[in-house]
């Protein structure tokens, strides 16, 4: 059903976006788009000895984009490479309805898109951002 | 003294639920559907579908190639459909339709095809309104040549400012490619001051009918363009094919822009020369079972009684203007009037993104699309990064267009 895209915590957790922020001084800069309909996140990331230690972005979406965009960015801090990694491959299959339990467990509110393929993209966008972040990362810095 | 005049017969009303029956998804998906994304695509009509349904199962062959019956009935039936499809357009002959596979395939011929002939330097005059298809092929084939992009500003109300044409419009400009109708704000654009500008330097008017031509028959020839484009999905036919009118005259100049197939006159290894036009531009196997069901959407579309058609949807037009007006943090963009204006209305939620609008009318069964509609351009005019459209057909009712009212007011409520 359409309308379960929309309970309280998506509402919620989108609307956190408008306090979102952008990093002074990143490491690594990534802007990715929604060729369907033009939304954009920059997505920044900031790195201490191999991890995560800080996450800004401006995102410009809809509540999944942006509800995802707020998910990533409190959960990515603390992260290395490998878990990042784990965590796009988990809340793939989470779409895909290969897994039930999404490594991060808050992102398993976005169980409902499941059944509307043409969201699947809005919620991955960050993650998208994130998948480029990495990459660029490993070719800079191998 | 002379009697007083009879008075006028009251104007039938458009049989409705007899133009329904005629498109079959209305049956299928029973009460509760509103589709209202027909600037996208049209739903087939039943006699497009039933043509090709007869043609796939019962007489599929290659066409222009075999000596055989089967083989010989189907180029008939294909030609017959281009036939169909010209008289549609208003064209003199039948051998000015080239038979693409849709809008974008013909504006990449049209484009191909003129550029060839341009020189570095050169100007192409588009208008800021522009469907990505009516700008990215120029962008691509005037490169190859040095030619520069130009493009007509809006007003206020999306249309394209024509105020300023003498500026754009010089001794460089060789071609003017435009929309007939927005995909987004629904205006129609005055063609009449853009044929006369064209003439004035010697320059092409190409227009990009996609939106125009579901909402009745267009003449080309009044229209005093030189390339008329439109997609069959949007005409009430299958997807698959649409059509290219080139005014025969030019039509003979023009280079082809896909090579192989039935395009050729005669091919050596060292080079070939090319069939006439329509077929010139038509190579490789066409979409004949497709383009067979757009000449039969033609001709059943022909014999529809359009004055009362264009008074439905404009009835409807104005319902759904009134009705957005009166949603609190609901804005249309385009025209504020019903004049000069297809029915079609695109609008933004305040708070809400479209594509969050779209799902929730999408759970009261009305289908609309959010996005930037293949214009950005538009959008990045408007101030906008994207938008949501309804889009009304001949086949609509004021149903749909209040279920679609109420829905915005579900959205706002939940979302805004």
């Amino acid at each position: 059903m359409s309308t379960a895209l929309y309970d309280e915590a998506i509402v919620a957790t989108a609307k956190e976006t408008a306090r979102a922020e952008r990093l002074a001084a990143p490491d690594l800069t990534v802007e990715e788009d929604n060729p369907l309909c033009g939304d954009r996140i920059t997505l920044d990331l900031a790195f201490d000895d191999g991890r995560v230690a800080a996450v800004g972005h401006k995102t410009r979406g809809c509540l999944l984009t942006r509800a995802a965009a707020v998910l990533l960015a409190r959960r990515a801090p603390g992260a290395d490479a490998a878990e990042l990694r784990r965590a796009i491959v988990s809340l793939r299959a989470l779409l895909a309805g290969r897994e039930e339990a999404p490594l991060w467990p808050e992102l398993s509110m976005f169980e409902p898109v499941r059944a509307v393929a043409s969201r699947h993209d809005c919620v991955l966008l960050p993650f998208r951002a994130l998948e480029v972040a990495l990459e660029r990362r490993e070719r800079e810095r191998p | 003294m002379s009697a007083a005049p009879a008075p006028k017969p009251a104007p039938e009303r458009l049989d409705l639920a007899g133009l329904r029956a005629e498109f079959p998804i209305f049956a299928a998906r029973g009460a509760g559907f509103h589709y209202l994304d027909n600037a996208a695509t049209g739903q087939i009509c039943r006699a497009a579908a039933e043509a090709l349904l007869a043609f796939e199962t019962r007489a599929r062959a290659n066409v222009k190639r075999g000596v055989y019956r089967l083989a010989d009935e189907a180029t008939q039936a294909f030609e017959r459909a281009r036939a169909e499809i010209a008289a549609y357009l208003g064209a003199r002959e039948a051998r000015e339709v080239v038979i693409t596979s849709g809008t974008t395939h013909a504006l990449n011929i049209a484009a191909h095809s003129l550029c060839a002939r341009l020189r570095p330097g050169d100007e192409i005059l588009l208008s800021r309104a522009e469907h990505h298809s009516n700008i990215v092929p120029w962008q691509l084939a005037g490169a190859r040549v040095g030619a520069v992009i130009r493009a007509i500003p809006l007003d206020d109300e999306g249309r394209l400012d024509l105020d300023r044409l003498d500026a754009l419009v010089t001794r460089r400009t060789k071609v003017i490619a435009v929309t007939h109708c927005s995909n987004v704000t629904g205006a129609v654009t005055d063609l009449g001051k853009l044929g006369e500008a064209a003439r004035s330097v010697g320059a092409v008017l190409v227009v990009d009918g996609a939106q125009r031509v579901p909402h009745g028959p267009v003449d080309v020839q009044a229209l005093d363009c030189d390339l008329y484009a439109f997609s069959g999905h949007k005409l009430f036919a299958s997807t698959g094919a649409g059509a290219l009118w080139i005014r025969r005259e030019l039509a003979e100049e023009l280079p082809p822009f896909l090579g192989g197939g039935e395009m050729i006159r005669r091919v050596t290894i060292e080079g070939s020369t090319f069939a006439a036009p329509p077929h010139r531009f038509e190579a490789g196997t066409p979409p004949i079972g497709p383009a067979i069901a757009l000449g039969a959407a033609c001709a059943w579309l022909a014999g529809l009684d359009w004055a009362r058609i264009h008074a439905h949807e404009t009835a409807l037009l104005d319902r759904l203007l009134s009705g957005l007006g009166t949603i609190r943090g609901v804005r249309p963009i385009g025209p504020a009037g019903l004049q000069a204006r297809a029915p079609l209305v695109s609008f933004v939620v305040d708070g809400v993104h479209p594509h969050d609008v779209c799902q929730l009318l999408d759970a009261r069964g009305v289908c609309t699309r959010g996005g930037h509609h293949c214009a950005q351009p538009l959008h990045d005019t408007l101030g906008l990064e994207a938008s949501t459209r309804a889009s009304i057909a001949l086949y609509n009712d004021a149903a749909d267009v209040d279920a679609l009212l109420e829905g915005l007011e579900e959205v706002v409520r939940r979302l805004a």
